[in-house]
């Protein structure tokens, strides 16, 4: 247990974000967005849909920003009124206080309000954002129910975990920021370029001439991080493939005297790494002298011609220093925006793989059927059934066979065989090609899945438990179930005297700490099945992971609420095979034999074969 | 996070020795640069001023600023070698430790966590290294230094940055007061939200079968409620970090500008110096964030080096002698009284256990799940070490031999096969790279696992994903058979290595081993009966002690367990009782 422990704790301290602890440093250029997208309109697209019904508030944070935006290309005027007051003490003259206090207040005013305006629009963005998050996210859960089993055969769980939250993360940590700094970065670039051209033209084209060198240098060095960037991610991943494989393949590495070359690779690899990373930890770093070396340009050449020109006597010393002011927030959005855009693909990224699942199609939809079994007997027809998982090879040919009220039907047949096929079929999580299955003469295409599902109780092998009490898991989407018919259900199932020797009882909280047994939990979700009391059943017998004494409980649960139940077992015990009315026997995903053991066997087909050289005792 | 500094070499020290030097060249550059505009201003309101005499402090400027960018890039290239060296040897020396670990060490950290550790924290530990070298010497010499030269002429002005800087420092180290506790809350929930929504996927079926849908969601829309109000709180306190950043950082030019006023009045200051102050305050302001956030990053930094920290400390419980003794026999396998039990643990995983197995003959281990069986098998390459007793092979205790010598002599098949990326023939030849093709295919054939080698696309050199990936998992325990095969070994260790094959193949498998490795002596563990009847020697556990020792016939007779075992497996009238 104690590496469970272990786990939630390495959990903590990970990064949720995917650009990982290394996004370019803390110096760099912010984070790395991940991967670019295939199509970035229409991606981008979409998410706007996202954002529409927010509109009025987009606006009118925008509109706040705007005015913020405002009020910092204002405020350099009057630093500019401002020095020009306290200059004339460079030439011998007195400062005006009063003057000098009127535009401080002013400016106390202008920055005030510009604190305000930009806080009210990142207070309001963020609300935006986190519905935004919110409701891809409420989309992704949604829609993991409502797509078919299907998909999940070509995508792995992690990749759909990740689309709920490292891509909803991603999407709201740079929606945001994108948003309203390119918003904000372009109408600050066109403010200061029209404040600066009206205080002075020829300090404004002097300013500008850096323009050019900035955005060179933003690109170069852009174009080389990122190069560095990727070759750094991908030794980074390769070296972390190579240490999962290594420490999760100790036993072999060590009998096979395995270490030196472990290490030797290792070794080649992690220098790959050390270089990258230097390479890329130094590029982003070089972002910032290389940019205030610019900026320090900009600065240095409205000194020296602002200098020039005060001498001439063309303009004031307040000029030059507002022109200080507007170089700085003329070379901050060139920096911004570049950024942005980066950010923008990283968001488009996100969400493109956010809505090709979203987009995914879902199970047909079935309000138009009403067919309903209200009183159930339990019998079940299979009518020339055809299957294929891929379209391509059929692997249940043309099935025909009749089940009888009551009567238990065993599937057999090695791993691998496909048995959970004839599970997918009856629960329909998957359709079939061709052919019919009828429940008591109504056909399960004519029910709405739900009421197909309905008929069945279900325990699996792989006992799926959720973290919530006992009594949760018992009951679980079940309504109105009491007490009683709970302690009932788990006394059915031989898991009651358990349940008595826990802290809690049914309120025992299950979590990865707690330790049951396999076998414990088997037996749970048998009480499960019980609580539900379906009129059919679908059993997965355990195979030999349980010690034998729990082995003996299962089995004695599992006859129990067979009984008087149209069940279909996969069966791995020699009693419950023989005892079957029907015998279905799978080899390769197909139905290959389908009777009664004696019938089977005196066929002398795969299942006599399969029955002798599993059971007999005759040696090797 | 200092005991990792420990290990930087005298070399290394030398390059930060440089470093500082670098940074304080930057420093001076940087902090002189704002008196030269005091120059420019003097120079423009001088008597005779020329064009001229502007340029040429501009040329000085010009150069002051190329300086101090010069210096920069080579203390961030020092810095960024610095930090990749450190943590490329701190990555090798962490996965060099965990090697030489046995299972116990393994097991006590957890693979997952050992991995977390050599990758994520060690990056961690880079970035903070990184941010140390870069921050922690050129913020406070900026600082310093900026302020000695605003306080060489004015006090005043002098307090007014201490305040602005009070302010600026509390404000973000308030912040962070609050906003940290939220964001290890949000890291929770964002587990947890990866928890509920891991819990529907893997559960799909059983969701789908109870019609719980709607259930599911509801569950998940609370953890999304709850996660997305959190963010939304951390994001709107955040969300104040920049404007007011802005307006401190306005605020005190404005208040310099202001104060500096009434002060050039009175005659105590000009302005030109006073300009220079501006931006020497700016720079003061700046290095006062660089440290704040150091101060808030670094704690972060150093949980991940002491995770770190643990796994270099650690001791390592299985040790080589200095010098091994040679073997005595060959293919022999003894177990003299042993005792095992996991250090700290009270009882005994494996309690008073003595057999012994000639060469060419196989021994079989059963017993129930938890029963110690594994365990067993595993004190015979020293994956742990018996606590009691001793364990031979070949006449000798396997504590007195090198591993490797002990290894060479051992062809072990894991319970989870273990693949590596690579290509069939790799695995296969794993730890044997002169293995011949004829050798390959032998041990391919002997574990059944030819024919679907030759299906499989480029067969012997088709590729093999990480863990395997790409083939199933009788397939996988088919390849982990030939490994150990070709390897040739005395000794055969088989810990339930046939669960995955069909009763088929399992038992072609085991016919081919007993026909072609007759001289190797085998040590199988398993759950099927099936699996082990034939053996020379069954040992039942139970509990950790040996309930049983001898043929299936014989154990039949007289051993409950053995019998119980069975009887679950098979009918009585099909085991002949």
């Amino acid at each position: 247990m104690s590496d469970n422990v272990n786990d939630s704790r390495d959990r903590a301290v990970q990064s949720p974000r995917r650009g990982g602890p290394m996004g370019g440093g803390p110096m760099g250029m912010g984070r790395m967005s991940g991967g670019k997208a295939k199509n970035f309109k229409k991606s981008m697209g979409k998410l706007i849909k996202y954002l529409q019904p927010h509109l009025l508030y987009i606006v009118i944070s925008l509109i706040f920003m705007a005015g913020a935006t405002v009020c910092s290309i204002i405020a350099p005027s009057y630093i500019g009124k401002l020095t020009d007051e306290i200059f004339v003490s460079m030439l011998g003259r007195a400062i005006d206080l009063t003057a000098v206090a009127s535009f401080g207040i002013t400016l106390m005013v202008f920055y005030a309000t510009s604190l305000i305006l930009n806080y009210l629009q990142a207070f309001i963005m963020a609300g935006v954002n986190q519905k935004v998050s919110r409701r891809l996210r409420s989309d992704i859960s949604r829609k993991i129910n409502v797509v078919p089993l299907k998909y999940f055969d070509g995508h792995s769980y992690g990749d759909t975990l990740s689309r709920v939250t490292n891509d909803v993360d991603t999407i709201g940590q740079t929606l945001n920021q994108s948003i309203s700094s390119l918003f904000s970065s372009i109408i600050m670039l066109i403010g200061v370029l029209i404040a600066m051209f009206v205080t002075s033209w020829q300090l404004s084209i002097t300013a500008m001439l850096t323009v050019p060198l900035s955005l060179i240098l933003i690109m170069v060095m852009m174009g080389f991080s990122q190069k560095f960037f990727r070759s750094q991610q991908q030794a980074l991943g390769e070296i972390n493939g190579h240490i999962e494989e290594n420490f999760s393949g100790q036993s072999v590495i060590k009998a096979f005297n395995g270490e030196e070359e472990a290490q030797e690779k290792f070794g080649v690899i992690n220098k790959k790494l050390v270089n990258s990373s230097k390479n890329s930890q130094f590029l982003s770093g070089l972002m910032m002298p290389i940019m205030s070396l610019v900026s320090n340009i900009g600065y240095i050449a409205v000194c020296v011609v602002g200098g020039i020109l005060f001498v001439n006597g063309s303009i004031t010393a307040g000029v030059i220093a507002s022109f200080f002011v507007y170089i700085r927030l003329f070379q901050n959005p060139m920096m911004q925006i570049a950024q942005a855009a980066g950010n923008l693909q990283g968001t488009a990224a996100a969400s493109e793989r956010v809505f090709e699942f979203l987009d995914e199609k879902e199970k047909e939809d079935e309000s138009e059927k009403f067919k309903k079994i209200e009183t159930v007997q339990g019998k079940v027809e299979f009518k020339n059934v055809n299957f294929s998982y891929d379209g391509v090879r059929t692997i249940i040919n043309d099935f025909s066979a009749t089940v009888q009220p009551g009567q238990k039907v065993a599937i057999v047949g090695p791993t691998g065989a496909g048995k959970t096929t004839m599970i997918n079929l009856l629960m329909r999580f998957y359709e079939i090609n061709g052919g019919d299955i009828l429940i008591d003469g109504v056909s399960i295409k004519e029910m709405k899945r739900e009421d197909v599902r309905a008929l069945f109780g279900m325990v699996l092998q792989d006992t799926w438990l959720f973290d919530g009490t006992i009594r949760d898991n018992v009951v679980y989407a079940k309504k109105g179930v009491t007490q009683a018919e709970i302690e009932e259900a788990c006394r059915a199932a031989n898991i009651d005297r358990f349940i008595a020797t826990l802290p809690n009882g049914y309120g025992m909280e299950l979590s990865d700490e707690v330790s049951i047994s396999s076998g414990q939990r088997q037996l749970l979700t048998i009480a499960r099945a019980m609580v539900q009391n379906s009129p059919m059943l679908i059993l997965d017998e355990a195979t030999s992971n349980v010690d034998t004494r729990t082995e003996s409980l299962i089995q004695d649960a599992m006859d129990k609420i067979t009984k008087g139940r149209t069940s279909f077992v996969i069966a791995h015990r020699l009693s419950t095979v023989k005892n079957a009315d029907l015998i279905l026997v799978m080899k390769e995903g197909d139905i290959i034999e389908a009777g009664s053991h004696e019938q089977l066997l005196s066929s002398k087909g795969f299942y006599s074969e399969l029955y002798n050289s599993q059971f007999s005792l005759e040696s090797v | 996070m200092f005991k990792l500094f420990k290990r930087f070499k005298p070399v290394d020290w030398c390059l930060v020795a440089l470093l500082v030097g670098v940074v304080v060249a930057q420093v001076y550059f940087d902090v002189t640069l704002p008196g030269y505009t005091s120059q420019i201003v003097r120079e423009m309101t001088a008597a005779g001023a020329t064009w001229r005499s502007i340029l040429n402090i501009g040329g000085t400027m010009l150069l002051l600023a190329l300086g101090s960018m010069v210096c920069t890039v080579i203390a961030g290239y020092i810095a960024a070698f610095l930090a990749s060296k450190f943590s490329g040897k701190l990555r090798g020396d962490v996965f060099k430790k965990v090697q030489s670990f046995s299972f116990e060490e393994t097991s006590r950290f957890s693979t997952a966590s050992l991995i977390t550790r050599s990758t994520n924290d060690v990056q961690q530990v880079q970035t903070a290294v990184m941010m140390i070298l870069r921050m922690a010497i050129s913020a406070p010499i900026t600082a310093v230094w900026a302020i000695m030269k605003i306080n060489a002429s004015s006090g005043e002005l002098t307090l007014a940055t201490a305040a602005a800087v009070v302010i600026l420092v509390v404000f973000i180290v308030g912040m962070f007061v609050v906003v940290l506790p939220k964001f290890k809350l949000i890291q929770k929930l964002t587990d947890k939200l990866n928890g509920v929504t891991r819990e529907n996927l893997t559960g799909l079926r059983v969701v789908k079968a109870y019609n719980a849908d709607g259930y599911e969601e509801r569950k998940f829309e609370k953890t999304n409620t709850e996660i997305s109000k959190t963010n939304l709180f951390v994001n709107r306190v955040m969300g104040l970090m920049q404007p007011v950043m802005m307006l401190v950082m306005n605020g005190i030019s404005l208040a310099i500008y202001w104060l500096g006023a009434t002060l050039i009045n009175q005659g105590s200051l000009d302005y030109a110096t006073m300009m220079a102050f501006s931006m020497l305050t700016m720079q003061v302001l700046m290095s006062f964030m660089m440290l704040t956030m150091l101060f808030v990053m670094v704690p972060r930094a150093a949980v991940s080096a002491k995770r770190i920290n643990e796994i270099l400390e650690s001791d390592i419980t299985v040790k080589d002698p200095d010098e091994g003794i040679p073997f005595v026999t060959e293919g022999e396998v003894e177990f003299k009284n042993v005792r095992f039990k996991y250090p700290g643990a009270d009882d005994y995983v494996l309690d008073g256990i003595s057999f012994k197995v000639e060469r060419g003959k196989v021994a079989a281990v059963i017993g129930s799940t938890g029963s110690g069986k594994s365990t067993l098998v595993n004190l015979v390459p020293r994956f742990y070490d018996a606590t009691e007793g001793e364990v031979l092979v070949d006449g000798v205790n396997v504590k007195d031999v090198k591993q490797e010598a002990l290894h060479e002599k051992i062809g072990y098949v894991p319970q989870n096969s273990v693949l590596f990326s690579g290509s069939v023939r790799s695995n296969i030849a794993y730890g044997n790279a002169d293995l011949s093709q004829d050798g390959l295919e032998k041990s391919a054939e002997l574990a059944m696992a030819d024919g679907f080698i030759n299906d499989m696309d480029g067969g012997y050199d088709a590729p093999i994903a990480q863990g395997g990936k790409n083939i199933s998992g009788g397939q996988k325990q088919r390849l982990s058979i030939a490994r150990a095969a070709a390897f040739n070994p005395e000794i055969f260790i088989f810990d339930d290595s046939f669960s995955a094959l069909d009763y088929k193949t399992d038992r072609a498998v085991r016919a081919n081993l007993k026909e072609q490795t007759a001289h190797t002596t085998g040590l199988i563990v398993a759950q099927r009966i099936g699996t082990i009847m034939d053996a020379d020697m069954i040992v039942v556990l139970e509990h950790g002690k040996m309930v049983g020792k001898g043929t299936h016939k014989e154990l039949l007779q007289d051993c409950d367990v053995y019998r119980e075992i069975a009887l679950s497996q098979l009918s009585g009238e099909e085991l002949g009782l």
